[in-house]
């Protein structure tokens, strides 16, 4: 909540002012049943009619005046959360841009998305009601009980008597409901998540004809769902007739004892009317405090899960750091990692590359392949060794002169929706010539040339219609457009046949020849020319050195090679 | 017409047949309905008595000082009370009521959904987005649900508040009423302005923001490659004028919008200024009761006030009918082509599979099969290789009818897979497809998926084919281990290898490997194979696979190329004839 204050700081002025004009517009609505009671308990004993007309003018008078003024503060109240939510939104992208890559992890990448989206709209609708009902329903609630104190304060005090029991009811059921909702939103979420594995797995699914099956698994959520829902809708549904019940209750009462005191000489009938007015004043005010609390309740959720994300401290800052004068462009050294700070990821991976050598990395599953990359790229901190590119250490290299240096396409890389040319270029300033140059060395062209508008072809999310293939090779093409000084392909070959691959391999090294590659890939063919190979087994160097090196060292490699082509007829 | 073809998407039908439609899932309640209008009626006419009993309170109040008439305070007061009490016990209930009412219809409306979507042919989820088929199973039936339960009771109450109310005004001061000849046409003015202005910018704004959406998913998915790039700035760029576009929407909605509430409040403070004067005139004339008066401010106050809520009970009946709309749409997509009613069930199979002159396209003015022949007697083995999106899926789909061809016949054992129920044909493949599918639940549960009552030894057997075996026990839970959708509890590999072995389990006569082992690293794969050899054996065998080296004992190789089979042979054959496959093997040491 602190959070949602600063933020509404700059704004501060501009609300006070349209609190002000809120506030008018509230006396304005409560002078209404004033002036009815006067013209009843004082204008019509004067029998003057231009008086009535006069008293009525004035309520003409303040209906118009309660009508601008409250349009003009919702207005108001609109901007400003407008702005406040514009604001929240873009420090919270920018924060999430600056955040590192295990900080992502953390927060997991569907949590953050959310905090984005639903968190922010909870906020903006919070921001807003706040301000159209903060002031109007408390000034109404307490306008209205100063207004009957001066009418008549004895039968206001018996209104007021049953303000405590109103509280009473929204605090408990509200106290109850918010647990009931969050419940609920977890069944919600489980009842998506079981249609969306159906989407997902539905040829499994009618290839082991276990439709009925999970149509049963559904059932069972849909139930569950519909069970927690009855239950918070059950609870909160008490509190409208509640407080309609005890309100009107008051009201009966202050008729009752009002006669008491009009027999008495000490109250007029017309008071009493006018008190009936302001009656329906207040519930009103109740239940818009009612709809508060829900909405406070909320959004003090979604603040909270926003400033989580907001205080985070960005980790990874620039260090001094070694300088080394050997001649390497790539250079690791005795490096070890772990993403859970648990088990042991790499241990000990030691290589140095020249400028314009290429690496091959093979290993299994899980050995630690993509670990390296994301180390070099400095997208998680080693936990001991060093990192060298030209020398200097990774962790002393800012972030943006670091990454610019790469081209790389990750394993289950991202294309936008956006054009073929925007997805290359990538936000990047190239040159068309180039997009189109790197698109050929990148294999692409050619079916490129085949899309409707060529690189004006837009993609559809996630670039679902194009095959694995071609988004693969327009992902090598956005690592190759801007000439990069190291190029980095993880795993990102695989849906090419060996034709492509090969061409692929060529282009990069007539074309890209001072350029440092670094390979991953599961298939022997795409490394096999590499001035290095790193074979990796759980972490650890199993292997380093030229094919035929490894060949004849490495029983672990040779056996891949055998298996992948048909042993030893290389030509 | 042949359920492949996709049908161009339905009009939007007419509000009214939408809500009739709606209208029929009430009627299979129609015991609760009616009660729910029984006590609608009730709680509100209890309501409306309250205001004349309070003014025959006050008549007895009104001779002022020593002349009350007390009896009938305390009588009409008591009254009050009770009906009060009443009339707030009765909407109790009645919410209860109508909550228990939307969700069994809600409830149902989510129950055909899902079974029409278990229903629907392979090729819905092959051009609908996932993300917009949950939307209308989730977001749009809650819609319909929160118009149902609030809009409905509105409406019913509106109207009984308002002819309630309009029958005890002219009661009370027939003259008096002429006033609503003033404020009913402003309200009706100001509400077909306030729709006609409103609604385009309220959808504006749900369109923005479902374009905020959409980007922040796309982008925040992609926050590593961005990073990569160094592309924050650029990004940030983008975002911040999406961000702008939505709140900028938001905002223009809500300037309209914010109208609404003081206008309905400007409405009333006008009715109860011109009740004031005309009455305060009247009782000059002794024309009316200080009571009355009172009675009629407080009719008057109930009167206008629905008269204004139209409005938005409007906006809120089209949005649901919109969401409705989107549901039914899905109901009346049509469903997988039902079995032919000759359709025989496939039991003791062989293997034998043929294809015959097949002809086939995903949409009928693109073919892109135009005729195949293939045998397949039972045991053999066939690879079917090619360019990626040369058409290799294409053929599984045939296969296991997840899509029909236009012409030719694939048959099984000799029988026309046209004529066999679909249950029985595919239960005879098993299957690993390329994109490995675990749903949340545990190991062992994710393994005996595909038989039903499976043993913990036939399970523990076939994670010990597929090599999995030794992993899972080394984890805490062993076989129970949950696996969820954010797990990052299990590798790619493992989990392709975990469908492996939910694949070894199914005790079928065929089976289809679709680049199965692309995701399982060549150490793993080189485990697996001697497997899969074993579990190959006696089956027929469909292999979908990049890598020569699965293929090469393969008895039959078809290659694929622009959809058409360009070459069949053996790897022997095809080697020697020196065409397309051997061009195809020879690249991969160039």
């Amino acid at each position: 909540m602190r959070m949602l204050f600063s933020y509404l700081r700059p704004y501060v002025w501009k609300m006070t002012g349209g609190m002000t004009i809120k506030f008018i517009g509230a006396i304005m609505d409560l002078l209404i049943p004033w002036c009815l009671a006067y013209i009843i308990d004082n204008v019509i004993p004067t029998r003057s009619i231009g008086l009535i007309f006069l008293w009525g003018g004035i309520m003409l008078f303040c209906s118009v005046a309660a009508w601008l003024t409250n349009v003009m503060a919702n207005r108001i109240a609109g901007w400003v959360s407008k702005c406040t939510v514009e604001n929240i939104r873009h420090d919270l992208f920018h924060k999430i841009s600056g955040l590192s890559c295990a900080q992502v992890d953390g927060f997991s990448i569907p949590s953050l998305i959310s905090r984005i989206t639903s968190d922010s709209y909870n906020i903006h609708s919070m921001v807003g009601m706040m301000q159209r009902l903060g002031i109007r329903a408390p000034i109404l609630l307490i306008g209205g009980i100063v207004v009957t104190l001066t009418l008549e304060p004895v039968l206001a005090l018996l209104l007021v008597a049953t303000l405590p029991f109103l509280a009473v009811i929204l605090v408990v059921v509200s106290r109850k409901g918010v647990p009931l909702y969050t419940s609920l939103q977890k069944g919600v979420d489980r009842m998506v998540q079981v249609v969306r594995e159906n989407i997902i797995g539905i040829r499994v699914i009618k290839a082991l004809s276990k439709t009925d099956y999970e149509k049963n698994r559904f059932d069972e959520v849909n139930q569950d769902v519909v069970g927690r829902e009855k239950k918070a809708g059950l609870t909160m549904a008490v509190t409208n007739p509640s407080v309609n019940l005890i309100l009107n209750l008051g009201l009966t009462l202050i008729i009752l004892v009002g006669a008491y005191r009009v027999n008495a000489g000490v109250s007029q009938a017309g008071k009493i009317i006018a008190f009936m007015s302001y009656f329906t004043i207040i519930l009103n005010a109740m239940l818009s405090v009612n709809r508060m609390f829900v909405m406070y309740s909320k959004g003090s959720a979604s603040a909270g899960r926003i400033s989580q994300v907001l205080d985070t401290l960005e980790d990874l800052q620039v260090k001094e750091g070694e300088q080394d004068d050997r001649e390497e462009h790539v250079a690791f050294r005795h490096v070890s990692f772990s993403y859970s700070g648990t088990e042991e990821t790499l241990s000990d991976i030691s290589f140095s590359l020249k400028k314009g050598e290429t690496l091959g990395i093979i290993g299994a599953t899980g050995s630690g392949k993509t670990a390296i990359i994301n180390l070099l790229m400095r997208l998680y901190e080693a936990d001991s060794g060093k990192i060298f590119i030209d020398g200097r250490e990774v962790s002393s290299i800012p972030p943006e002169e670091l990454h610019t240096k790469f081209g790389i396409v990750f394993q289950h890389d991202v294309l936008f929706a956006d054009t073929v040319a925007e997805n290359i270029s990538f936000g990047r300033d190239i040159p068309p010539e180039r997009l189109e140059e790197a698109a050929r060395d990148a294999q692409a062209l050619e079916f490129i040339n085949e899309l409707p508008g060529r690189f004006d072809y837009e993609l559809a999310i996630k670039g679902s219609n194009l095959s694995g293939g071609q988004k693969q090779r327009l992902l090598i093409a956005r690592a190759l457009a801007g000439k990069p000084e190291i190029l980095v392909l993880d795993d990102s070959s695989s849906a090419l046949d060996y034709k492509t691959d090969s061409q692929l391999r060529q282009a990069i090294r007539e074309h890209y020849a001072g350029t440092t590659t670094i390979i991953i890939a599961q298939r022997i063919s795409s490394i096999l020319h590499a001035d290095h190979i790193l074979v990796l087994e759980d972490g650890k160097e199993i292997g380093y050195g030229a094919h035929e090196e490894l060949l004849e060292e490495c029983e672990n490699y040779r056996e891949i090679s055998e298996s992948q082509m048909g042993g030893g007829n290389v030509a | 017409m042949p359920s492949y073809i996709r049908k161009e998407p339905r009009m939007r039908q007419p509000k009214s047949k939408v809500l009739l439609r709606l209208g029929t899932y009430l009627m299979r309640h129609k015991g609760m309905v009616f009660t729910a209008l029984m006590l609608t009626i009730a709680s509100n006419l209890l309501a409306l008595v309250g205001p004349t009993l309070s003014g025959y309170a006050i008549d007895a109040i009104e001779p002022g000082k020593g002349a009350v008439i007390f009896e009938q305070v305390f009588y009409y007061c008591f009254l009050m009370a009770v009906f009060y009490a009443a009339s707030s016990a009765l909407s109790y209930i009645l919410s209860a009521l109508m909550i228990y009412l939307s969700q069994k219809i809600v409830y149902q409306m989510r129950k055909e959904v899902f079974e029409k979507l278990a229903d629907m042919p392979v090729n819905y989820f092959d051009t609908h987005q996932t993300g917009d088929i949950l939307s209308r199973i989730s977001y749009d039936i809650d819609t319909v649900n929160a118009s149902l339960s609030n809009d409905l009771l509105q409406i019913c109450t509106s109207v009984i508040t308002v002819v309630g109310s309009f029958i005890m005004m002219v009661r009370l001061s027939p003259p008096l009423v002429t006033i609503f000849f003033v404020t009913v046409p402003a309200s009706i003015l100001f509400t077909r302005y306030r729709t006609k202005k409103v609604r385009p910018l309220f959808h504006k704004r749900s369109e923005k923001l479902g374009e905020l959406n959409g980007f922040t998913e796309e982008i925040i998915s992609g926050h590593k490659t961005t990073k990569a790039y160094h592309q924050e700035a650029t990004m940030q760029s983008r975002f911040d004028q999406k961000n702008e576009e939505a709140v900028t929407a938001f905002y223009n909605a809500d300037y309209y919008g914010s109208i609404t509430g003081p206008s309905v409040n400007f409405i009333n403070n006008i009715s109860l200024s011109l009740v004031s004067v005309f009455g305060a005139l009247l009782y000059l004339y002794s024309k009316i009761s200080l009571g009355d008066i009172s009675s009629f401010v407080l009719y008057s106050r109930k009167f206008s006030g629905p008269i204004n809520e139209a409005a938005n009970i409007l906006s809120e009946l089209q949005s649901a009918c919109s969401a409705a709309d989107r549901v039914f749409q899905l109901l009346d997509e049509p469903s997988e082509k039902a079995d032919a009613p000759d359709a025989i069930v496939l039991d003791h199979v062989r293997g034998d599979v043929k294809m015959e002159n097949i002809r086939f396209g995903y949409t009928p003015d693109k073919i892109i099969i135009p005729d195949l022949n293939m045998i397949a007697p039972a045991g053999s083995t066939v690879a079917i290789v090619g360019h990626t999106g040369a058409g290799k899926t294409t053929l599984i789909n045939l296969l296991m009818r997840f899509y029909d061809p236009q012409g030719g016949v694939i048959s099984v054992d000799g029988h026309d897979i046209q004529h066999v129920t679909r249950k029985s044909l595919r239960l005879s493949y098993a299957m690993v497809l390329q994109d490995t599918w675990l749903f949340n639940g545990t190991i062992f549960d994710n393994i005996a998926y595909g038989k039903p009552g499976a043993t913990m030894e036939e399970v523990t057997a076939a994670a010990k084919a597929a090599k999995i075996d030794s992993y899972i026990r080394k984890l805490p839970d062993g076989y129970q281990t949950y696996l969820s959708e954010d797990g990052v509890n299990i590798s790619q590999g493992q989990k392709q290898l975990l469908t492996i072995a939910r694949a070894m389990l199914l005790d079928a006569k065929m089976l289809i490997l679709d680049e199965a082992t692309s995701n399982v690293d060549t150490r793993t794969e080189i485990q697996i194979q001697a497997a899969m050899q074993e579990l190959m054996k006696g089956k027929t065998c469909f292999i979908i696979a990049h890598r020569l080296s699965t293929i090469q004992h393969a008895d039959n190789i078809l290659v694929v190329d622009g959809g058409n089979i360009v070459e069949q042979g053996t790897h022997a054959q095809l080697m020697a004839k020196g065409g397309y496959y051997a061009n195809l093997y020879q690249s991969q040491f160039h």
